[in-house]
Protein backbone atom coordinates (compact mmCIF):
# COMPACT_ATOMS: atom_id res chain seq x y z
CA UNK A 1 0.00 0.00 0.00
CA UNK A 2 1.22 3.32 -0.39
CA UNK A 3 3.08 5.00 2.27
CA UNK A 4 1.32 8.80 2.47
CA UNK A 5 1.78 10.85 5.36
CA UNK A 6 -1.70 11.96 6.91
CA UNK A 7 -1.82 15.12 8.46
CA UNK A 8 -4.91 14.65 10.68
CA UNK A 9 -5.28 18.06 12.07
CA UNK A 10 -5.27 19.27 8.79
CA UNK A 11 -7.88 17.19 7.62
CA UNK A 12 -9.89 18.02 10.81
CA UNK A 13 -10.23 21.74 10.06
CA UNK A 14 -10.83 20.82 6.58
CA UNK A 15 -13.52 18.79 7.49
CA UNK A 16 -14.99 21.87 9.25
CA UNK A 17 -14.51 24.05 6.73
CA UNK A 18 -16.15 21.83 4.17
CA UNK A 19 -19.37 21.40 6.46
CA UNK A 20 -19.30 24.96 6.83
CA UNK A 21 -19.49 24.90 2.90
CA UNK A 22 -22.73 22.64 3.16
CA UNK A 23 -24.01 25.58 4.90
CA UNK A 24 -26.26 27.25 2.33
CA UNK A 25 -26.70 30.74 4.58
CA UNK A 26 -25.12 33.98 6.64
CA UNK A 27 -21.97 33.86 7.49
CA UNK A 28 -21.77 29.98 6.66
CA UNK A 29 -22.43 30.21 2.63
CA UNK A 30 -19.92 33.44 2.53
CA UNK A 31 -17.35 31.57 4.25
CA UNK A 32 -17.53 28.69 2.32
CA UNK A 33 -17.85 30.87 -0.62
CA UNK A 34 -14.19 32.69 0.11
CA UNK A 35 -12.62 28.98 0.61
CA UNK A 36 -13.99 27.57 -2.47
CA UNK A 37 -11.33 26.67 -4.93
CA UNK A 38 -13.90 25.72 -7.33
CA UNK A 39 -17.26 28.19 -7.58
CA UNK A 40 -20.04 27.63 -9.64
CA UNK A 41 -23.03 29.87 -10.45
CA UNK A 42 -26.15 29.72 -12.57
CA UNK A 43 -24.36 27.02 -15.03
CA UNK A 44 -26.56 25.98 -17.95
CA UNK A 45 -25.71 23.57 -20.73
CA UNK A 46 -27.34 21.85 -23.32
CA UNK A 47 -26.11 19.24 -25.47
CA UNK A 48 -28.34 19.44 -28.88
CA UNK A 49 -32.16 19.60 -27.62
CA UNK A 50 -31.09 17.71 -24.15
CA UNK A 51 -30.71 19.70 -20.54
CA UNK A 52 -27.77 18.98 -18.93
CA UNK A 53 -27.62 21.54 -16.44
CA UNK A 54 -30.50 24.19 -15.93
CA UNK A 55 -28.75 26.96 -13.28
CA UNK A 56 -26.60 24.95 -11.31
CA UNK A 57 -25.14 26.48 -8.09
CA UNK A 58 -21.97 24.52 -6.29
CA UNK A 59 -18.86 25.37 -4.42
CA UNK A 60 -15.74 22.73 -4.04
CA UNK A 61 -14.45 23.50 -0.99
CA UNK A 62 -10.24 23.56 -0.74
CA UNK A 63 -8.67 20.85 0.71
CA UNK A 64 -11.42 18.34 0.81
CA UNK A 65 -13.13 15.40 -1.34
CA UNK A 66 -15.94 16.55 -2.89
CA UNK A 67 -18.32 13.99 -4.45
CA UNK A 68 -20.18 14.60 -7.18
CA UNK A 69 -22.96 11.39 -7.40
CA UNK A 70 -26.42 11.27 -10.07
CA UNK A 71 -27.30 8.29 -11.84
CA UNK A 72 -25.86 7.43 -14.96
CA UNK A 73 -26.52 10.29 -17.99
CA UNK A 74 -26.99 13.30 -15.56
CA UNK A 75 -23.57 15.16 -16.45
CA UNK A 76 -21.46 14.31 -14.18
CA UNK A 77 -18.62 14.40 -16.24
CA UNK A 78 -19.96 16.94 -18.22
CA UNK A 79 -19.25 18.92 -14.88
CA UNK A 80 -16.02 18.15 -14.81
CA UNK A 81 -15.28 18.68 -18.31
CA UNK A 82 -16.81 22.31 -18.18
CA UNK A 83 -14.41 23.29 -14.95
CA UNK A 84 -11.82 21.93 -16.89
CA UNK A 85 -12.16 23.96 -19.89
CA UNK A 86 -12.58 21.45 -21.99
CA UNK A 87 -16.71 22.46 -22.77
CA UNK A 88 -18.37 25.71 -22.96
CA UNK A 89 -20.93 26.63 -20.74
CA UNK A 90 -23.89 28.32 -22.61
CA UNK A 91 -24.30 30.52 -19.53
CA UNK A 92 -23.63 30.91 -16.01
CA UNK A 93 -19.75 31.45 -14.33
CA UNK A 94 -16.86 29.12 -13.47
CA UNK A 95 -14.03 29.76 -11.49
CA UNK A 96 -10.87 28.02 -10.49
CA UNK A 97 -9.00 29.69 -8.26
CA UNK A 98 -10.72 32.77 -8.68
CA UNK A 99 -10.14 32.54 -12.31
CA UNK A 100 -13.37 32.32 -14.82
CA UNK A 101 -13.04 29.50 -16.93
CA UNK A 102 -14.51 31.09 -19.90
CA UNK A 103 -12.59 34.85 -20.07
CA UNK A 104 -9.17 32.87 -19.93
CA UNK A 105 -7.13 32.69 -23.00
CA UNK A 106 -6.04 29.44 -24.93
CA UNK A 107 -2.61 30.01 -23.22
CA UNK A 108 -3.86 30.74 -19.53
CA UNK A 109 -6.07 27.65 -19.54
CA UNK A 110 -3.18 25.62 -20.11
CA UNK A 111 -1.19 27.48 -17.69
CA UNK A 112 -4.58 26.98 -14.99
CA UNK A 113 -4.81 23.01 -16.39
CA UNK A 114 -0.76 22.86 -15.21
CA UNK A 115 -2.45 22.99 -11.62
CA UNK A 116 -5.41 20.53 -12.29
CA UNK A 117 -5.20 16.76 -12.90
CA UNK A 118 -7.45 14.69 -13.91
CA UNK A 119 -7.80 10.86 -14.25
CA UNK A 120 -9.85 9.51 -16.91
CA UNK A 121 -12.31 6.94 -17.03
CA UNK A 122 -10.68 4.95 -18.98
CA UNK A 123 -7.31 6.33 -17.53
CA UNK A 124 -6.48 7.94 -21.00
CA UNK A 125 -2.91 6.38 -21.31
CA UNK A 126 -0.81 7.15 -24.04
CA UNK A 127 -1.14 3.43 -25.62
CA UNK A 128 2.55 3.89 -27.77
CA UNK A 129 4.23 4.95 -24.55
CA UNK A 130 5.78 2.55 -21.25
CA UNK A 131 3.83 3.39 -17.76
CA UNK A 132 7.49 4.88 -17.07
CA UNK A 133 7.18 7.26 -19.93
CA UNK A 134 3.61 8.23 -19.01
CA UNK A 135 4.23 9.39 -15.99
CA UNK A 136 6.85 11.45 -17.20
CA UNK A 137 5.23 12.35 -20.08
CA UNK A 138 3.65 15.91 -18.20
CA UNK A 139 7.42 16.70 -16.31
CA UNK A 140 8.90 16.37 -19.78
CA UNK A 141 6.12 19.07 -21.30
CA UNK A 142 6.42 21.21 -18.58
CA UNK A 143 9.18 20.86 -16.11
CA UNK A 144 12.20 20.37 -18.00
CA UNK A 145 14.06 18.29 -15.31
CA UNK A 146 17.56 17.05 -15.86
CA UNK A 147 17.02 13.34 -16.80
CA UNK A 148 18.20 11.81 -13.57
CA UNK A 149 15.66 14.29 -11.40
CA UNK A 150 13.09 13.12 -13.37
CA UNK A 151 13.69 9.41 -13.33
CA UNK A 152 13.80 9.59 -9.08
CA UNK A 153 10.41 11.78 -9.46
CA UNK A 154 8.73 9.40 -12.04
CA UNK A 155 9.88 6.62 -9.96
CA UNK A 156 8.65 8.25 -6.95
CA UNK A 157 5.31 8.62 -7.98
CA UNK A 158 5.04 5.04 -9.10
CA UNK A 159 6.29 3.87 -5.55
CA UNK A 160 2.74 5.53 -4.40
CA UNK A 161 0.81 4.08 -7.07
CA UNK A 162 2.36 0.63 -6.10
CA UNK A 163 3.68 0.02 -9.43
CA UNK A 164 7.19 0.86 -9.42
CA UNK A 165 7.94 -2.46 -10.74
CA UNK A 166 5.45 -2.22 -13.95
CA UNK A 167 7.66 0.71 -15.19
CA UNK A 168 8.55 -0.57 -18.15
CA UNK A 169 5.21 -2.52 -18.94
CA UNK A 170 3.26 -1.21 -22.01
CA UNK A 171 -0.62 0.11 -21.12
CA UNK A 172 -1.61 -2.92 -23.05
CA UNK A 173 -0.04 -5.09 -20.37
CA UNK A 174 -1.88 -3.60 -17.16
CA UNK A 175 -5.01 -4.40 -15.69
CA UNK A 176 -7.69 -1.83 -15.24
CA UNK A 177 -7.16 -1.38 -11.50
CA UNK A 178 -3.89 -0.81 -12.31
CA UNK A 179 -3.83 1.09 -15.83
CA UNK A 180 -5.99 3.89 -13.33
CA UNK A 181 -3.30 3.59 -10.67
CA UNK A 182 -0.60 4.86 -12.97
CA UNK A 183 -3.43 7.39 -14.44
CA UNK A 184 -3.27 8.78 -11.07
CA UNK A 185 0.36 8.92 -10.61
CA UNK A 186 0.80 10.53 -14.30
CA UNK A 187 -2.53 13.23 -13.14
CA UNK A 188 -0.33 13.72 -9.74
CA UNK A 189 3.30 14.54 -11.49
CA UNK A 190 3.07 18.04 -11.55
CA UNK A 191 1.91 18.21 -8.40
CA UNK A 192 -1.55 20.10 -9.04
CA UNK A 193 -3.70 22.07 -6.96
CA UNK A 194 -6.78 20.12 -7.75
CA UNK A 195 -7.50 16.24 -8.95
CA UNK A 196 -10.59 15.57 -11.19
CA UNK A 197 -11.60 11.86 -10.69
CA UNK A 198 -14.11 10.44 -13.44
CA UNK A 199 -16.05 7.13 -12.57
CA UNK A 200 -13.08 5.93 -10.87
CA UNK A 201 -14.15 2.83 -9.69
CA UNK A 202 -16.12 1.38 -12.29
CA UNK A 203 -15.63 -2.30 -13.45
CA UNK A 204 -13.06 -2.73 -10.83
CA UNK A 205 -12.67 -5.69 -9.06
CA UNK A 206 -12.73 -5.33 -5.11
CA UNK A 207 -9.39 -4.96 -4.57
CA UNK A 208 -8.69 -2.75 -7.10
CA UNK A 209 -11.66 -0.49 -5.68
CA UNK A 210 -10.18 -0.74 -2.01
CA UNK A 211 -6.73 0.44 -3.52
CA UNK A 212 -7.92 3.28 -5.36
CA UNK A 213 -10.16 4.00 -2.39
CA UNK A 214 -7.55 4.51 -0.15
CA UNK A 215 -5.32 6.32 -2.72
CA UNK A 216 -8.11 8.83 -2.87
CA UNK A 217 -8.49 9.71 0.06
CA UNK A 218 -4.54 9.21 1.04
CA UNK A 219 -3.30 11.52 -1.76
CA UNK A 220 -5.78 14.23 -0.89
CA UNK A 221 -4.81 14.52 3.03
CA UNK A 222 -0.88 13.98 2.23
CA UNK A 223 -0.37 16.53 -0.70
CA UNK A 224 -3.08 18.70 0.51
CA UNK A 225 -5.29 17.99 -2.66
CA UNK A 226 -8.39 19.61 -3.76
CA UNK A 227 -10.31 16.41 -4.86
CA UNK A 228 -13.38 16.40 -6.60
CA UNK A 229 -14.73 12.55 -7.54
CA UNK A 230 -17.50 11.61 -9.79
CA UNK A 231 -19.43 8.32 -9.27
CA UNK A 232 -22.44 6.13 -9.26
CA UNK A 233 -20.55 4.07 -6.63
CA UNK A 234 -22.64 5.16 -3.39
CA UNK A 235 -21.00 3.55 -0.81
CA UNK A 236 -17.32 3.60 -1.87
CA UNK A 237 -17.68 7.43 -2.51
CA UNK A 238 -19.53 8.54 0.51
CA UNK A 239 -16.77 6.22 2.18
CA UNK A 240 -13.84 9.09 0.86
CA UNK A 241 -16.00 11.85 0.76
CA UNK A 242 -16.51 15.07 2.85
CA UNK A 243 -18.84 16.67 0.95
CA UNK A 244 -21.52 15.21 -1.30
CA UNK A 245 -23.47 16.94 -4.24
CA UNK A 246 -25.85 14.44 -5.67
CA UNK A 247 -27.30 16.05 -9.25
CA UNK A 248 -30.01 15.05 -11.54
CA UNK A 249 -32.31 16.74 -13.98
CA UNK A 250 -30.61 19.52 -14.36
CA UNK A 251 -30.27 20.67 -10.71
CA UNK A 252 -28.88 19.74 -7.52
CA UNK A 253 -30.89 17.27 -5.72
CA UNK A 254 -29.16 17.12 -2.47
CA UNK A 255 -25.86 18.41 -0.84
CA UNK A 256 -24.01 18.14 2.00
CA UNK A 257 -21.48 15.57 4.36
CA UNK A 258 -22.35 11.78 3.62
CA UNK A 259 -24.32 11.61 7.01
CA UNK A 260 -26.64 14.24 6.13
CA UNK A 261 -27.11 13.53 2.55
CA UNK A 262 -27.80 9.71 4.19
CA UNK A 263 -30.42 10.97 6.62
CA UNK A 264 -31.89 13.16 3.67
CA UNK A 265 -35.82 12.40 3.85
CA UNK A 266 -36.31 13.04 -0.44
CA UNK A 267 -37.59 10.15 -1.71
CA UNK A 268 -35.52 10.45 -4.49
CA UNK A 269 -32.57 11.25 -2.99
CA UNK A 270 -33.32 7.89 -0.75
CA UNK A 271 -34.15 5.42 -4.10
CA UNK A 272 -30.90 6.82 -4.78
CA UNK A 273 -28.27 6.15 -1.86
CA UNK A 274 -30.48 2.68 -1.54
CA UNK A 275 -30.36 1.38 -4.73
CA UNK A 276 -34.12 0.97 -5.03
CA UNK A 277 -34.97 -0.13 -8.68
CA UNK A 278 -38.18 1.45 -8.18
CA UNK A 279 -39.63 5.04 -7.04
CA UNK A 280 -39.88 8.74 -7.76
CA UNK A 281 -37.36 7.46 -11.03
CA UNK A 282 -39.31 4.80 -12.57
CA UNK A 283 -38.45 1.48 -13.45
CA UNK A 284 -39.76 1.23 -16.58
CA UNK A 285 -39.15 3.89 -19.30
CA UNK A 286 -42.14 5.48 -20.47
CA UNK A 287 -44.05 3.44 -22.80
CA UNK A 288 -47.64 2.76 -23.86
CA UNK A 289 -49.83 0.02 -21.67
CA UNK A 290 -48.19 -3.08 -22.16
CA UNK A 291 -51.43 -5.15 -23.31
CA UNK A 292 -52.17 -2.48 -26.17
CA UNK A 293 -48.44 -3.48 -27.67
CA UNK A 294 -48.91 -6.91 -26.86
CA UNK A 295 -52.23 -7.05 -28.36
CA UNK A 296 -51.67 -4.47 -31.51
CA UNK A 297 -49.53 -6.20 -34.41
CA UNK A 298 -48.02 -3.17 -35.55
CA UNK A 299 -46.13 -1.14 -32.74
CA UNK A 300 -45.65 2.95 -33.71
CA UNK B 1 -40.70 17.45 -51.51
CA UNK B 2 -40.07 20.48 -48.86
CA UNK B 3 -38.51 17.43 -46.43
CA UNK B 4 -36.01 16.46 -49.46
CA UNK B 5 -35.02 20.54 -49.99
CA UNK B 6 -34.64 20.66 -46.57
CA UNK B 7 -32.61 17.58 -46.46
CA UNK B 8 -30.77 18.81 -49.30
CA UNK B 9 -29.75 21.82 -47.38
CA UNK B 10 -28.99 20.26 -43.99
CA UNK B 11 -26.33 18.21 -46.10
CA UNK B 12 -25.20 21.52 -47.61
CA UNK B 13 -24.53 23.33 -44.63
CA UNK B 14 -22.86 20.06 -42.91
CA UNK B 15 -20.64 19.90 -45.74
CA UNK B 16 -19.44 23.59 -45.60
CA UNK B 17 -19.34 23.05 -41.49
CA UNK B 18 -17.07 20.30 -42.49
CA UNK B 19 -14.86 22.09 -44.48
CA UNK B 20 -14.52 25.18 -42.15
CA UNK B 21 -13.05 22.92 -39.37
CA UNK B 22 -11.27 21.05 -41.57
CA UNK B 23 -9.40 24.78 -43.32
CA UNK B 24 -8.94 25.85 -38.99
CA UNK B 25 -7.50 22.30 -38.39
CA UNK B 26 -4.94 22.92 -40.79
CA UNK B 27 -3.98 26.07 -39.48
CA UNK B 28 -3.94 24.67 -36.21
CA UNK B 29 -1.47 22.46 -37.36
CA UNK B 30 0.43 23.89 -39.49
CA UNK B 31 0.88 26.56 -36.16
CA UNK B 32 2.46 23.18 -34.41
CA UNK B 33 5.89 23.28 -36.98
CA UNK B 34 7.93 25.52 -34.66
CA UNK B 35 7.15 23.62 -31.71
CA UNK B 36 8.03 20.40 -33.89
CA UNK B 37 11.21 21.60 -35.07
CA UNK B 38 12.61 21.98 -31.46
CA UNK B 39 12.01 17.93 -31.41
CA UNK B 40 12.71 16.63 -34.54
CA UNK B 41 12.38 13.13 -33.36
CA UNK B 42 8.92 13.03 -33.71
CA UNK B 43 9.07 13.86 -36.89
CA UNK B 44 11.50 11.07 -37.48
CA UNK B 45 8.96 8.39 -35.88
CA UNK B 46 6.42 9.76 -38.27
CA UNK B 47 8.47 9.67 -41.08
CA UNK B 48 9.27 5.84 -40.68
CA UNK B 49 5.40 5.36 -39.59
CA UNK B 50 3.98 6.52 -42.34
CA UNK B 51 6.84 6.03 -45.03
CA UNK B 52 9.48 3.34 -44.46
CA UNK B 53 6.63 1.28 -43.10
CA UNK B 54 5.03 1.77 -46.60
CA UNK B 55 8.00 0.59 -48.43
CA UNK B 56 7.00 -2.60 -49.30
CA UNK B 57 3.72 -2.22 -50.43
CA UNK B 58 4.93 0.80 -52.96
CA UNK B 59 7.89 -0.89 -53.81
CA UNK B 60 5.89 -4.25 -55.07
CA UNK B 61 3.43 -2.28 -57.04
CA UNK B 62 5.88 0.04 -58.77
CA UNK B 63 7.68 -3.06 -60.02
CA UNK B 64 4.67 -4.29 -61.11
CA UNK B 65 3.14 -1.50 -62.76
CA UNK B 66 6.68 -0.80 -64.27
CA UNK B 67 6.28 -4.59 -65.63
CA UNK B 68 2.70 -3.88 -67.29
CA UNK B 69 4.09 -0.91 -68.81
CA UNK B 70 7.00 -2.35 -70.43
CA UNK B 71 4.55 -4.84 -72.14
CA UNK B 72 1.69 -2.81 -73.10
CA UNK B 73 4.33 -0.01 -74.21
CA UNK B 74 6.14 -2.61 -76.15
CA UNK B 75 2.61 -3.79 -78.10
CA UNK B 76 1.39 -0.65 -79.03
CA UNK B 77 5.05 0.55 -79.78
CA UNK B 78 6.20 -2.43 -81.81
CA UNK B 79 3.30 -1.79 -84.32
CA UNK B 80 4.78 1.57 -85.16
CA UNK B 81 8.30 0.77 -85.01
CA UNK B 82 9.06 2.27 -82.50
CA UNK B 83 10.03 -0.29 -79.70
CA UNK B 84 13.16 1.68 -78.80
CA UNK B 85 10.95 4.43 -77.62
CA UNK B 86 9.83 2.21 -74.61
CA UNK B 87 12.31 3.32 -71.87
CA UNK B 88 10.51 6.97 -72.75
CA UNK B 89 7.12 6.15 -72.74
CA UNK B 90 7.95 4.02 -69.48
CA UNK B 91 9.43 6.39 -67.93
CA UNK B 92 7.52 9.34 -68.98
CA UNK B 93 4.04 7.76 -67.96
CA UNK B 94 5.83 6.81 -64.47
CA UNK B 95 7.12 9.79 -63.45
CA UNK B 96 4.31 12.41 -64.50
CA UNK B 97 1.70 10.22 -63.76
CA UNK B 98 1.21 7.02 -62.50
CA UNK B 99 4.45 7.32 -60.05
CA UNK B 100 2.54 10.13 -57.82
CA UNK B 101 -1.24 9.06 -58.50
CA UNK B 102 -0.71 5.10 -57.85
CA UNK B 103 1.53 6.27 -54.99
CA UNK B 104 -0.71 8.41 -53.87
CA UNK B 105 -3.57 5.92 -53.66
CA UNK B 106 -1.69 3.17 -52.07
CA UNK B 107 -0.45 5.97 -49.12
CA UNK B 108 -4.32 6.82 -48.76
CA UNK B 109 -4.95 2.97 -48.40
CA UNK B 110 -2.24 2.07 -46.32
CA UNK B 111 -1.00 5.30 -44.06
CA UNK B 112 -3.79 7.53 -44.44
CA UNK B 113 -6.80 4.80 -43.18
CA UNK B 114 -3.81 4.13 -40.49
CA UNK B 115 -3.59 7.75 -39.28
CA UNK B 116 -7.34 7.98 -39.46
CA UNK B 117 -7.59 4.78 -37.24
CA UNK B 118 -5.10 6.26 -34.53
CA UNK B 119 -6.50 9.42 -34.00
CA UNK B 120 -9.92 8.35 -33.56
CA UNK B 121 -8.84 5.27 -31.12
CA UNK B 122 -6.88 8.19 -29.14
CA UNK B 123 -10.03 10.07 -29.56
CA UNK B 124 -12.26 6.93 -28.20
CA UNK B 125 -9.93 5.94 -25.57
CA UNK B 126 -9.94 9.95 -24.46
CA UNK B 127 -6.31 10.27 -24.72
CA UNK B 128 -6.46 13.53 -26.67
CA UNK B 129 -8.45 14.79 -23.89
CA UNK B 130 -5.97 13.58 -21.67
CA UNK B 131 -3.40 15.61 -23.52
CA UNK B 132 -5.61 18.58 -23.36
CA UNK B 133 -5.57 17.92 -19.32
CA UNK B 134 -2.26 17.82 -19.32
CA UNK B 135 -1.88 21.30 -20.85
CA UNK B 136 -0.31 19.68 -23.92
CA UNK B 137 -2.24 21.12 -27.38
CA UNK B 138 -3.16 17.56 -29.23
CA UNK B 139 -3.54 19.26 -32.39
CA UNK B 140 0.57 20.37 -31.77
CA UNK B 141 1.84 17.56 -30.33
CA UNK B 142 -0.15 14.51 -32.48
CA UNK B 143 -0.85 15.73 -35.27
CA UNK B 144 1.54 18.54 -36.46
CA UNK B 145 4.69 15.86 -36.54
CA UNK B 146 2.16 13.20 -38.35
CA UNK B 147 1.17 16.31 -40.94
CA UNK B 148 4.97 17.00 -41.99
CA UNK B 149 5.51 12.76 -42.28
CA UNK B 150 3.45 12.17 -44.76
CA UNK B 151 4.15 15.29 -46.61
CA UNK B 152 7.93 14.71 -46.17
CA UNK B 153 7.31 10.48 -47.31
CA UNK B 154 5.00 10.99 -50.28
CA UNK B 155 6.90 12.83 -52.70
CA UNK B 156 10.17 9.73 -51.63
CA UNK B 157 7.46 6.84 -51.71
CA UNK B 158 6.82 8.41 -55.08
CA UNK B 159 10.13 8.62 -56.36
CA UNK B 160 11.08 5.25 -55.30
CA UNK B 161 7.63 3.62 -56.85
CA UNK B 162 8.81 5.43 -60.87
CA UNK B 163 12.49 4.57 -59.69
CA UNK B 164 11.47 0.30 -59.29
CA UNK B 165 9.18 1.05 -61.92
CA UNK B 166 11.28 2.08 -64.71
CA UNK B 167 13.57 -1.23 -63.81
CA UNK B 168 10.32 -3.39 -63.75
CA UNK B 169 9.79 -1.89 -67.77
CA UNK B 170 13.38 -2.35 -68.56
CA UNK B 171 13.19 -6.01 -67.22
CA UNK B 172 10.07 -6.65 -69.25
CA UNK B 173 11.63 -4.51 -72.65
CA UNK B 174 14.95 -5.43 -72.55
CA UNK B 175 15.44 -8.52 -70.65
CA UNK B 176 11.96 -10.19 -71.84
CA UNK B 177 11.48 -8.73 -74.98
CA UNK B 178 14.74 -7.90 -76.52
CA UNK B 179 14.32 -3.83 -76.98
CA UNK B 180 18.07 -2.76 -77.62
CA UNK B 181 19.32 -1.84 -73.89
CA UNK B 182 21.79 1.19 -74.98
CA UNK B 183 18.23 2.62 -76.49
CA UNK B 184 16.35 2.23 -73.95
CA UNK B 185 17.96 4.40 -71.64
CA UNK B 186 19.56 6.62 -74.10
CA UNK B 187 16.20 7.48 -75.18
CA UNK B 188 14.99 7.87 -71.41
CA UNK B 189 17.96 9.96 -70.83
CA UNK B 190 17.45 12.46 -74.10
CA UNK B 191 13.84 12.89 -73.81
CA UNK B 192 12.21 13.44 -70.01
CA UNK B 193 13.21 16.56 -68.89
CA UNK B 194 14.05 17.27 -65.54
CA UNK B 195 11.78 20.54 -64.92
CA UNK B 196 8.83 19.73 -67.56
CA UNK B 197 8.70 15.87 -65.94
CA UNK B 198 10.53 14.61 -62.79
CA UNK B 199 9.83 18.04 -61.14
CA UNK B 200 6.21 18.54 -61.74
CA UNK B 201 5.77 15.06 -60.68
CA UNK B 202 7.32 15.59 -57.44
CA UNK B 203 5.00 18.91 -57.00
CA UNK B 204 2.38 16.55 -57.65
CA UNK B 205 3.32 13.50 -55.26
CA UNK B 206 3.73 16.88 -52.95
CA UNK B 207 -0.07 18.20 -53.47
CA UNK B 208 -1.00 14.71 -52.93
CA UNK B 209 0.14 14.15 -50.08
CA UNK B 210 -0.57 17.08 -48.42
CA UNK B 211 -4.19 16.64 -49.13
CA UNK B 212 -4.40 12.74 -48.43
CA UNK B 213 -2.88 13.72 -44.98
CA UNK B 214 -4.71 16.12 -44.03
CA UNK B 215 -8.16 14.39 -44.90
CA UNK B 216 -6.60 11.25 -43.27
CA UNK B 217 -5.94 13.73 -40.04
CA UNK B 218 -9.22 15.52 -40.30
CA UNK B 219 -11.28 12.40 -40.44
CA UNK B 220 -9.51 10.51 -37.63
CA UNK B 221 -10.09 14.21 -35.22
CA UNK B 222 -13.32 15.08 -36.47
CA UNK B 223 -14.60 11.50 -35.86
CA UNK B 224 -17.44 10.57 -33.55
CA UNK B 225 -15.80 8.45 -30.43
CA UNK B 226 -16.96 5.12 -31.06
CA UNK B 227 -16.26 2.18 -32.74
CA UNK B 228 -18.64 2.56 -35.35
CA UNK B 229 -17.04 6.63 -35.87
CA UNK B 230 -13.78 5.13 -36.25
CA UNK B 231 -14.82 2.29 -38.61
CA UNK B 232 -16.87 4.91 -41.04
CA UNK B 233 -14.39 7.71 -40.63
CA UNK B 234 -11.44 5.19 -42.48
CA UNK B 235 -13.76 4.52 -44.74
CA UNK B 236 -14.31 8.15 -45.54
CA UNK B 237 -10.30 8.77 -45.56
CA UNK B 238 -9.38 5.92 -48.57
CA UNK B 239 -12.91 7.40 -50.40
CA UNK B 240 -12.45 11.14 -49.80
CA UNK B 241 -8.38 10.81 -50.40
CA UNK B 242 -9.01 8.98 -53.97
CA UNK B 243 -11.15 10.99 -54.90
CA UNK B 244 -9.67 14.05 -54.25
CA UNK B 245 -6.17 12.87 -55.99
CA UNK B 246 -8.14 11.43 -58.92
CA UNK B 247 -9.15 15.03 -59.43
CA UNK B 248 -6.68 17.58 -58.58
CA UNK B 249 -4.53 15.08 -61.04
CA UNK B 250 -6.79 16.04 -63.86
CA UNK B 251 -6.21 20.22 -62.47
CA UNK B 252 -2.57 19.33 -62.19
CA UNK B 253 -1.69 17.80 -65.64
CA UNK B 254 -4.43 20.38 -67.22
CA UNK B 255 -2.32 22.83 -65.52
CA UNK B 256 1.40 21.66 -66.01
CA UNK B 257 0.78 20.15 -69.12
CA UNK B 258 -1.95 21.19 -71.07
CA UNK B 259 -0.51 23.44 -73.09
Amino acid sequence: MPSFSSHPKQRSDQMESGSTASRSSGDGSQRAASEALVRVRGLHFRRGEQRIFDGVDLDIPRGLVTAIMGPSGTGKTTLLKLISGQLQADAGEIEVDGQSIGSLSRSELYALRTRMGMLFQSGALLTDLDVFENVAFPLREHAKLPESVLRKLVLIKLEAVGLRGAARLMPSELSGGMARRVALARAVALDPTMIMYDEPFTGQDPISMGTLTSLIRQLNDASGLTSIVVSHDVSETAEIADHLYIIANGQIMASGSPREVAASDSAWVRQFMDGEPDGPVHYHYPAAPLEQDLLHSAVH
Amino acid sequence: MLDSIASLGRAGLAAVASLGRAHLLLIGILGGLPSMLIRPRLLVAQVYNLGVLSLLIILVSGLFVGMVLGLQGHYVLSQFGAAESLGVMVAASLVRELGPVVTALLFAGRAGSALTAEIGLMKATEQLSGLEMMAVDPVKRVLTPRFFGGLISMPLLAALFSAVGVIGGWFVGVGLLGVDDGAFWGQMQSKIDFNEDVLNGVIKSLIFGLVVTWIALFEGYDTSPTSTGVSRATTRTVVHAALAVLGLDFVLTALMFGG
